[in-house]
């Protein structure tokens, strides 16, 4: 192994960098220097994401234990540009309530190190590499949860976060040692080759997939997900729900897709079942959500049910579709709660009533919200249309049409429900509707990217056709 | 730039110029009559170079284009049109405008409502330009969403609880069609070929008889739920009432055709074993629906829901003619939409303006209307006799083709359908005639009334551009007709 090769996991290093040079700031500065931490930050992680887009080969390091390739490299870009777009949105609500309790730097600093985490989750080769990555994603993020602590709100929300996710790891590890038991190896290549579809094996992989399962919130496992949201801060949320579930959904399609897949018969059903119990689940209950953030909550676990869809066909087009979907996720769930955060600095208020005459008062951030909020319904011409289409067509490439005819009928009932919300903008006459004001500039930015993720994604097709094309590379 | 093209990217244009310079209504309106005039004019010209490009061009399609849009899929923009999609467009183009001019006093948000209104006019003609299966369903859902922007700010009465109904039954029936087309798209490689979504590609294909049986419905339904088909129809009398006046035009003038088109061109073409053995099925739920619209009319105590209830037995009358399998019945079926698009627009336009006067639209309030109003009130009965088929109006051309067609049929079950849904034509008699007595003959029925404001020129303008091509329809048909039954060759080679 020579020192060029580590450049494999440039991505990886580039966020070491960034923490390092974050600890380095925080130490030399002084109380009055401590608010350019922000745009620090975000220029560094600015370029971090811009190197993204240089190409990179594929390869493996230390024997196998960490693997990249052009879709997992391109998906850790797409990543880093949620994240990206988060911290924008979360610059003000930092400048104004965390800068004085000295605790910015350290917001950034978690952020980052939970990014890594994914990055080096989705890159796992083997299931140690993966367990170490799962923490590291997991850990950071309740302790974001926990951030604002003057609300007893925020430290439930962390408890009941910890508490599940302990609870779930110990289950993925409890299913990795029975996998472990069964074929003697804890890495991937080794491991599909040798696995049958033994009893333990099974069970196994039912103890690791409800391990997963809890961080994508699948239903029977989403307990957590709507109580955890509400208590944490906005920006903290929306991380939950974008980038922690995407990076689990990359995970688990990959190992679905390779190291289980003799066990396919198996895992078929069991997803089938999930993805209907997930988008029910997830619609039902956002129908009667009041608070925009349990309502996000519950919308984001039935966007969880769709992009399982994916998985229904187990080849380059399901695995297509699944990382366009979360790409264009990103953008969409980022717009809504980039809208949310951005009402809640100005006014405290995150209910859908409040929201009502918002536009006649605020007419592009309603604007903003309704292109996200159809886009997350799949309206055309946005992104988000393509995006369910696809997967539709991948679960009906294999013939599950009445898989997708049930998903179609939850995307019916979940227009309802996002229709609600465009009622009390743009509907609703409100005397007391929240009244105008200018977003700062950060957040105008976070917007406006989530904004053109939204338009473009779908209508300008190389995107997707990229990801196809990049999207065979750990099939074979 | 091709002359269809220019179809979408207009509106698109105007919607931005809309959004960048309107500062107030009288802007709003100049940019919106300025570009949907250009619009009017792009389809008159459309007509006759489709006429020229027809003498020497024999493809099913004419002004083609394709660019492939999505290559993995292999979806296309492909683009081209038959008489058919030509005079679709052409109907949209004058009831937009007349739409335009009859919207020239809205007050409420004024910017917003033209931009909602001339959106959706970009996925209409988007959707009859297309070619393509996924395109079209792309730009069908872009034609349905503002419809709930349209009814629920601009709109009166329970007008969220319309709005929330219609855009759900709209875009669940779009839920289910995209399961059919979805079927449709992986069953196009059965011969061999690629996977296409291309229709002409598929209609080149024999799809296996079991997948169209199953696909053939889904696809049939998502589409006729936008043309009320009986018992979808229930989000159309309540979307209509609520709707502003020229939000119901549009929509009754012309979204409601993307119903039939949408059956006749995909479903019933793409799938034609299926067309043939759900047939029966089908044709009993059109025929209900036509009785069912017309009595369901005669009830009604509001002006709004008399009309919204006739457009149920008018449309279904459409899909009845579909579903009859011959090139007459296929040719009324065609010039019914035309007729009704216009006549159901003029109809909207009328009772918003009695309305915008009186404030009621209730049939038993309102009594001598001709008197204070004699034009609306002149324009009113023509619009009533012509909806009832009188001679000499689109009205009496359309259903009488229509009925030739349908009773060409040997077989004796489709001859006493026939027979009953002719009667129809008599409760159809009943309800105009009682409506326009009542309203518009007789004596004042309120002093107030003595005094309401005569037509403005916009209202007379956005009228006389809907009369015309209905006289002219009426007057002459026949070069119509043929054009239409050019374009029918196609779907006879496949479907007999």
């Amino acid at each position: 192994m020579n020192l060029e090769s580590f450049l494999l996991m440039r991505s990886e290093i580039g966020l070491l960098a960034i923490l390092l040079l974050l600890i380095i700031f925080e130490i030399f500065s002084n109380k009055k220097q401590k608010a350019a931490v922000i745009p620090f930050a975000l220029i560094l992680l600015a370029i971090n994401t811009a190197l993204g887009f240089l190409p990179l080969e594929s390869g493996e390091l230390f024997g196998g234990m960490f693997r990249t390739n052009a879709l997992l490299y391109f998906f850790k870009t797409t990543l880093s540009l949620g994240v990206l777009i988060l911290l924008l949105q979360s610059a003000d609500w930092l400048k104004e309530k965390v800068v004085d309790e000295n605790k910015a730097s350290e917001f950034f600093m978690l952020i980052i190190s939970s990014l890594l985490g994914t990055y080096f989750m989705i890159s796992a080769g083997d299931f140690l590499m993966f367990y170490i990555g799962l923490e590291l994603t997991t850990l950071p993020v309740a302790a974001l949860v926990a951030y604002d602590t003057y609300k007893r709100i925020s430290a439930e929300g962390a408890v009941k976060y910890i508490l599940s996710s302990a609870l779930a790891s110990g289950a993925a590890l409890f299913g990795i040692s029975l996998l472990y038991a069964t074929t003697g190896t804890i890495y991937f290549e080794s491991m599909a080759e040798i696995l049958t579809s033994s009893n333990l094996a099974i069970l196994g992989f039912v103890f690791f997939f409800s391990g997963l399962a809890f961080k994508i919130s699948l239903a029977p496992f989403h307990f957590w997900t709507a109580d955890v949201y509400e208590g944490a801060p906005i920006n903290v949320a929306s991380y939950l729900s974008v980038i922690s579930k995407g990076a689990a959904v990359l995970i688990l399609m990959i190992l679905l897709f390779t190291v289980f897949k003799t066990l396919m018969p198996v895992w078929n059903k069991i997803i089938y079942i999930v993805i209907i119990a997930t988008m029910f689940v997830g619609n039902l209950f956002a129908i009667r959500q009041q608070n925009l953030k349990r309502f996000l909550a519950y919308s984001s676990i039935a966007q969880a049910g769709f992009i399982l869809l994916g998985l229904m066909s187990v080849d380059q087009l399901g695995t297509a579709t699944i990382v366009y979907f979360v790409a264009v996720y990103i953008f969409s769930n980022l717009g809504a709660f980039g809208v949310v955060q951005a009402v809640s600095s100005f006014s405290d208020k995150e209910n859908i009533n409040d929201y009502e005459g918002l536009y006649r008062t605020n007419p592009k951030l309603s604007l903003l919200m309704m292109l996200a909020l159809f886009s997350l319904a799949g309206i055309p011409p946005l992104a988000g249309f393509f995006g369910k289409f696809f997967l539709y067509t991948a679960a009906a490439s294999k013939g599950y049409y009445i898989l997708v005819f049930i998903a179609v009928v939850n995307a019916t009932i979940s227009l309802y429900y996002y229709l609600l919300v465009v009622r009390a903008m743009f509907l609703r006459k409100n005397e007391q509707a929240i009244p105008y004001f200018k977003s700062p500039v950060y957040m105008r930015m976070g917007l406006i990217l989530a904004a053109i993720g939204i338009l473009v994604a779908g209508v300008y097709s190389p995107i997707y056709d990229y990801i196809f094309s990049i999207s065979n590379t750990f099939l074979n | 730039m091709d002359i269809l093209s220019l179809f979408v990217i207009v509106p698109v244009l105007i919607v931005l110029a809309l959004t960048f310079f309107a500062k107030d209504l009288k802007q709003a309106r100049l940019i919106s009559v300025v570009g949907m005039g250009i619009q009017f004019a792009m389809s008159i010209n459309l007509i006759f170079a489709y006429i020229k490009e027809r003498a020497v061009n024999t493809g099913i399609m004419v002004f083609t284009k394709d660019v492939v849009w999505y290559e993995t899929f292999n979806i296309h923009y492909s683009i081209g049109v038959d008489a058919i999609s030509v005079v679709m467009i052409a109907l949209t183009s004058v009831v937009l405008l007349a739409g335009v001019f009859i919207s020239w006093k809205i007050d409420d948000l004024p910017k917003e409502f033209f931009i909602s209104l001339i959106a959706l006019s970009s996925g209409v003609f988007g959707f009859f330009i297309s070619t393509d299966l996924f395109t079209m369903f792309v730009f069908y859902e872009i034609a349905v969403i503002p419809m709930y922007l349209l009814i629920g700010i601009w709109g009166s009465g329970p007008k969220e609880n319309s709005a929330m109904k219609l855009t759900l039954m709209l875009m669940g029936a779009s839920a289910v069609l995209s399961v059919g087309i979805l079927g449709i798209y992986f069953n196009s490689n059965a011969d061999g070929g690629p996977l296409t979504f291309n229709i002409f590609e598929i209609a080149q294909v024999n799809i296996p008889v079991a997948a169209q049986n199953i696909f053939y419905p889904l696809t049939f339904i998502g589409f006729a739920v936008i043309g009320a088909l009986f018992p979808f129809h229930t989000w159309s009398p309540s979307g209509h009432a609520s709707a502003p006046t020229a939000v119901s035009m549009l929509h009754a003038g012309v979204l409601m055709k993307l119903g039939g088109y949408g059956v006749f061109r995909i479903a019933m073409y793409l799938l034609p074993e299926g067309a043939l053995n759900w047939a029966d099925f089908f044709l009993i739920l059109s025929a209900f629906g036509v009785i069912y619209g017309a009595f369901g009319a005669v009830m009604q105590k509001d002006l709004k829901y008399v009309n919204a209830y006739a457009s149920v037995s008018h449309l279904s009358l459409v899909l009845f003619a579909l579903l009859m399998f011959n090139k007459t019945a296929w040719t009324g079926a065609i010039l019914q939409s035309l007729s009704h698009g216009l006549l159901t627009a003029m109809f909207f336009a009328l009772i918003g303006m009695v309305y915008g006067r009186t404030h009621t639209r209730e049939i038993s309030k309102l009594g001598g209307i001709m008197k204070v109003l004699p034009f609306i009130g002149a324009i009113y009965v023509i619009t009533g006799l012509a909806y009832l088929g009188l001679p000499g109006f689109s009205g009496f051309v359309a259903e009488m083709t229509v009925f030739v067609g349908a009773f060409q049929h040997p077989d004796m079950f489709r001859r006493i359908l026939t027979i009953v849904v002719v009667s129809s034509i008599v409760v159809t008699a009943v309800y105009i005639l009682r409506m326009v007595g009542k309203i518009m003959m007789g004596p004042l029925s309120n002093e107030e009334y003595k005094d309401l404001p005569k037509a403005t020129w916009f209202e007379k303008t956005g009228l006389i551009l809907l009369l015309i091509p209905v006289i002219l329809i009426g007057v002459l048909p026949l070069g119509l007709s043929e054009m239409i039954k050019e374009s029918l060759q196609p779907f006879l080679e496949r479907l007999l």
